[in-house]
């Protein structure tokens, strides 16, 4: 007991130790809008990006994170997910199929070469073309000419709807209206890359050159499984202006490692909290700690060619499983709040976002009609037994065991069905058996936005044949509706058709919604001004020293 | 002398054959298809699936995939991971930090194994011995997750002695406590086998013939009781090495060290044969190098041994 007083006064010493010597050297700072120091550097946890930092090749957050930072987009979101324009002058149409995009003027990258209309053209093409086996090239299928180039073994290189007008005009066209397009512009699928980049991608991956309000520190800047050295581009003229001295990703095997850090004041921000700290970390950090929601929900989906859950009978059945999950107190006692419970398929931070769409009731938790309607299934079909029901998830990253085992705890109390968690080794494992349509049971699945929009959590995954339908929910009145939201004239008209859709997820359930995320966060004594955005990132050009 | 390391060094090449081939069939034999690793949460298109299969030569049968990499071996040419980075690089960058912290971990556990284990063995039966028996079964019975968090906890948190994680460039003070943590169950069993191997030789003939000749007893302990004693802690802590280099998958983890054992773990995740294979077949060859050298020091230490 004497031992750990002693360790904790020494450790309070040690902290106004550091104190002190940061107000020490404050007397000469620059001083920003919100107050604080922007001669530091903010040292923030990252992962190793996946793939070569290539806009189009990037579909992860540890590459997402850097990317955001080095490039930008015609739009950029803000906090709250609301466009603002960055590079784009202005975004014009009058069908929401045929756009004219304009560029700011006199816009640079870091390496001298000016932002021009091509620089957007050429870097879309070469993400779509199927030659160059872009991760994110299905980001560009709405725009004419995708098919031609996109599939397999084609030698075209360029979509047809792409027409260059002058150095600041392009155009678009889209082989539908879609009104939600202009919105996607500021994932960074959509960034422009300079004419450097295409001539060599392989060398331009190890360092990419963009027009963000960052760019890389020098030749090293990127030491792999170590640290990515971002700094300030003095060229940059925008709405995400650096308020530091530079942001350096610290590259963390595990979060327990970097929540380590994070306490003794040796990382800056850490945008995940491990799930074992997940008790104490409002305790260790005080102010220093966040809770924000972010654009991304955790679901379980159920495969449509499980005999047991298709047809009426199935339908009712999910319903009930549904029903049966007492979301509420999940997220309570196992997430420590760090979730909410799911009222559809979306999430709440984005517009458009409603709670009580019409259905919405089969997601609240009422072990008595789940009964019922399980009862109800059985009179129609019986329920074959010898088909155990499993929820499938990867056991290698994140952590997902726990709550899978409450939901089947809950699912067996309620119902009293055979039912368990069948864990993979690995990621690839699952994916696999879902592409292959080889599941035996449920498989947990997310979404984490690529753009705020409705749209981007309902036609990847639910829309028939699309990319990341695991269920295989085909529905033609389904894939109308969204089509019918995607080519509405307004943003609003159209979110009232997405969640018109929506109301038929609601009774299907192809996949049973559980619960929205919320980041977890916190930061050191070293800093302040830190804060979330609508993706769960924390907006690192604003943070600055205390 | 000459022929016997010529011998072994032509033993590496059937190990090396050997070796490489099982591992890539053993990786090339996972469930799951490589490609759903690269294409993340998010999927790719078939198209792109196939594109990057055709680049990588998944599409390739066992038998090519295996030689063509067995040619870019040849060619000092391993090809890449599927994040793009020459696995050249990646082996330049991972195994100096691992092998600075391995050797690091093996000259802790030898001195200290070796000189507490002495004293304990000299000392037989009395407090000092009982006390460090008790200490190290504790030890070995504590996993190294524990150990390793305890200490981060303590030392690098609450103490603040150190940084609880170490930087990229992971100089000598910043490993001096992950080294502590992976040599700390190697140091017991060293303490132990030495304090064995010392109450045994104690005993020897040529010890009382010594002490009756009128040595002294420094001397006695030195050249007689330890040397004779040191065989087998030479062989554990030859195997040990190996070990260390490959297995420190948990205390890298913890202290964030960017070497070996994480890199080959997260390769066999994603499924990524030739990096798995690179890695392991280098440490092969130090495995290997390890034990010849164990054996050459057998000869010093016994002089009845001998190579031809």
């Amino acid at each position: 007991m004497r031992y750990s007083r002693t360790s904790k006064i020494l450790g309070i010493a040690a902290i106004v130790a550091l104190s002190l010597s940061a107000c020490g050297g404050g007397g000469d700072d620059k001083s920003t809008a919100g107050g604080g120091d922007a001669s530091r550097v903010i040292i923030a946890d990252g992962s190793e990006p996946q793939n070569p930092l290539i806009p189009t090749n990037t579909n992860e957050v540890g590459g997402g994170a850097v990317l955001d930072l080095i490039f930008a987009g015609l739009i950029s979101y803000d906090a709250d997910g609301k466009p603002q324009n960055e590079v784009a002058e202005s975004i014009e149409t009058k069908d929401s199929q045929n756009y004219t995009i304009k560029l700011k003027a006199d816009q640079k990258f870091t390496n001298g070469d000016p932002v021009t209309a091509s620089s957007f053209v050429d870097a879309w093409n070469y993400g779509a073309a199927a030659k160059n086996a872009q991760l994110s090239s299905y980001f560009f299928e709405s725009i004419e000419g995708y098919d031609e180039a996109a599939a397999e073994g084609s030698k075209v290189d360029k979509m047809s709807g792409l027409k260059v007008v002058d150095d600041n005009t392009f155009t678009v066209k889209l082989k539908q209206p879609e009104s939600d397009f202009p919105l996607r512009l500021g994932y960074s699928a959509f960034f422009p890359m300079p004419a450097e980049a295409l001539k060599d991608p392989k060398k331009y991956g190890e360092h990419p050159v963009g027009n963000g309000p960052y760019k890389f520190d020098g030749k090293d800047a990127w030491q792999h499984q170590q640290q990515i050295k971002l700094v300030p581009n003095e060229g940059y003229e925008g709405p995400r202006k650096a308020q530091n001295a530079g942001v350096t990703f610290k590259i963390y095997q595990n979060d327990t490692t970097a929540y380590q850090d994070l306490i003794s004041d040796n990382l800056d921000v850490l945008k995940t909290i491990p799930t074992s700290d997940i008790k104490n970390f409002k305790n260790d950090l005080g102010d220093r700690s966040i809770e924000s929601p972010y654009a991304g929900n955790q679901t379980i989906a159920i495969p449509y060619y499980l005999d047991n859950w298709k047809g009426e009978a199935g339908k009712l059945r999910r319903q009930a499983l549904s029903m049966a999950i007492n979301r509420d107190e999940i997220t309570k006692v196992i997430f420590n709040g760090g979730r909410t419970p799911a009222k559809e398929f979306t999430a709440p931070v984005l517009d458009g976002y409603s709670d009580s769409i019409p259905g919405s009731e089969n997601l609240a938790y009422n072990p008595e009609k789940a009964k019922e309607l399980w009862k109800k299934a059985d009179s129609i079909e019986p329920y074959d037994k010898s088909e155990k029901l499993t929820i499938a998830y990867n056991a290698d990253k994140g952590d997902h065991k726990t709550w899978v085992e409450a939901v089947v705890n809950n699912i067996k109390n309620n119902l009293g069905i055979e039912v368990s968690g069948k864990p993979y080794a690995t990621f690839k494992e699952v994916r696999t058996d879902a592409t292959e349509q080889k599941l035996t049971g449920a498989v947990r699945a997310g979404w984490q936005a690529d753009y705020p929009s409705l749209a981007n959590f309902l036609g990847p995954i639910y829309t028939t044949g699309a990319g990341s339908n695991d269920a295989v929910y085909a529905n033609k009145k389904f894939d109308a509706a969204i089509n019918k939201g995607l080519s509405a004239e307004t943003v609003e008209e159209g979110n009232k058709a997405m969640n018109e859709a929506q109301e038929m997820l609601l009774s299907d359930l192809p996949a049973i919604p559980l619960w929205y995320q919320v980041a977890q966060g916190g930061w050191s004594t070293q800093v302040t001004n830190v804060e979330f955005g609508w993706n769960g990132v924390p907006l690192y050009y604003a943070i600055t020293g205390k | 002398m000459a022929r016997f390391l010529l011998r072994r060094f032509l033993q590496l090449i059937p190990v090396f054959l050997g070796a490489t081939l099982l591992i890539y069939f053993l990786v090339f034999s996972l469930p799951g298809d490589a490609t759903a690793a690269i294409c993340g949460e998010k999927g790719c298109t078939p198209a792109v699936e196939a594109a990057l299969r055709e680049q990588y030569n998944l599409d390739q049968p066992f038998w090519v995939q295996y030689f063509l990499y067995l040619k870019g071996i040849f060619t000092f040419d391993l090809g890449t991971n599927f994040a793009g980075q020459p696995i050249t690089d990646i082996l330049a960058r991972v195994f100096p930090t691992t092998a600075r912290l391995a050797i690091m971990a093996l000259v802790f556990e030898a001195v200290f194994g070796i000189v507490i284990g002495l004293i304990a063995g000299l000392k037989k039966g009395k407090l000092f011995d009982s006390t460090v028996l008790v200490f190290s079964l504790v030890v070995i019975a504590v996993p190294i997750f524990v150990l390793g968090f305890l200490m981060q906890f303590v030392v690098g948190v609450k103490l603040e002695w150190a940084n609880p994680t170490v930087s990229g460039d992971a100089t000598f003070t910043e490993l001096i406590l992950p080294a502590l943590v992976l040599g700390l169950v190697s140091f017991a069993y060293v303490l132990r086998l030495t304090r064995t191997a010392v109450i045994e030789n104690s005993g020897a003939d040529y010890v009382r013939t010594a002490t009756a000749k009128g040595l002294s007893s420094r001397r006695v302990v030195m050249v007689h009781v330890l040397r004779n004693s040191m065989i087998p802690v030479v062989t554990f802590l030859g195997a040990d090495l190996g070990a260390l280099m490959g297995g420190a998958i948990v205390t890298e983890g913890i202290f964030n060290v960017n070497g070996v054992g994480n890199t080959l773990y997260r390769a066999v995740l994603n499924g990524e044969a030739p990096v798995v294979v690179s890695i392991v077949t280098v440490l092969i060859v130090v495995f290997v190098l390890a034990n010849l050298l164990v054996d050459l020091l057998y000869a010093w230490l016994d002089p009845r041994i001998r190579y031809a």
